[in-house]
């Protein structure tokens, strides 16, 4: 290739034909997974629609059902939420660095927290199994009209903020579900060296990802857990 | 980015958890609410801003999406709550 008239620049298996350089493969990787993440900013705010809507026509029954829920593990989950998002941050700069080892650990910390997160949060819904708040034909909160004599309750309202509470939450583990299967397989790829300070991409996106998932969070747990948390009068 | 900066952000995050966890236990009426969105909007900003390294990255289109993104989404929130807040007033 020395008398080819076209300069050839080396470059590492993983760029691609159709790209010209690493830096426009890696830029179209970043705004393809940027498209991503704002459709499923839409995604989820169809559900932050509908809560609204709902929050707005049956308030005393979204505030009795957030009074319902675990204020504890709630803050807990954000708070596991929020050091996956910082070993994320530190992975991707681990495999800028090229420090393979630290990328690996802080990826198994990262898929850790993930388990961490969605165990609580199992441990949340039981909870909710017991307590008959999951909607369907056993629905019941006479305990909370009992608990709340100064909030007027409606079962059917009621039934409402649990189904939006079931469908948020099970929505977001889902995605967190997939998040830990991303990073597993980020972690196999790291331990056998397919990233280097050249290309990272991958690691790059997968935290795009993380990062989102835990922004949702971020939002769901005031909108669920603290609609009405004062002292009732 | 030093990873000193990352701890920093980490810290404010969980500071900021624990003050709005905090902050819904005391009265302040319709407030309650507002701070407890401005808290969670400040905490996402942090997260774009310097997790998904936003603040630095040189692509115009990166940010054209994201703020193309929040503009849907208040588009769908805003013009629904714009029907169903005023049902009542007809």
């Amino acid at each position: 290739m020395s008398d080819s008239p076209v300069a050839v620049e080396q470059h590492g298996p993983e760029l691609l034909h159709h790209f010209v350089d690493a830096e426009q493969q890696r830029d179209a990787a970043s705004l393809g997974m940027w498209l991503f993440l704002a459709t499923e900013i839409m995604f989820f705010g169809g559900m932050f629609c509908a809560y609204l809507i709902y929050r707005f026509w049956y308030y005393n029954e979204f505030a009795a059902g957030s009074r319902s829920l675990d204020i504890w593990l709630g803050t807990i989950n954000t708070a596991v939420l929020i050091c996956s998002s910082l070993t994320v941050a530190l992975g991707v700069r681990a495999a800028q660095m090229g420090k393979r080892k630290l990328l690996v650990i802080l990826l198994l910390l990262t898929i850790v927290f993930g388990f961490a997160f969605l165990g609580i949060k199992g441990v949340e819904w039981y909870d909710k199994y017991k307590e008959h708040h999951i909607p369907g034909p056993s629905f019941n909160v006479d305990d909370l009209v009992k608990a709340y004599p100064q909030i007027h309750i409606d079962q059917q309202h009621e039934q409402i903020y649990f189904s939006l509470y079931f469908a948020m939450t099970g929505l977001h583990a889902l995605h967190m579900i997939i998040g830990v299967g991303i990073f597993a397989f980020l972690t196999y790829y790291a331990w056998k060296r397919r990233y280097t300070p050249k290309y990272y991409t991958p690691i790059e996106m997968g935290g795009l990802y993380w990062h989102f998932v835990d922004i949702i969070w971020i939002y769901l747990f005031p909108l669920l857990y603290l609609i009405d948390r004062k002292p009732l009068r | 980015m030093s990873s000193k900066f990352y701890y920093t952000i980490w810290i404010a995050l969980l500071c900021l958890t624990v003050i709005t966890a905090a902050v819904s236990f005391v009265d302040l009426g319709r407030f309650n609410t507002v701070i407890a969105l401005v808290i969670a909007t400040f905490k996402a900003l942090l997260v774009v801003l310097f997790f998904m390294h936003v603040k630095y990255t040189s692509e115009k289109l990166t940010k054209t999406v994201i703020v193309a993104a929040i503009f849907w989404l208040l588009l769908l929130l805003l013009l629904s709550m714009a029907d169903y807040t005023t049902r009542l007033l007809a």
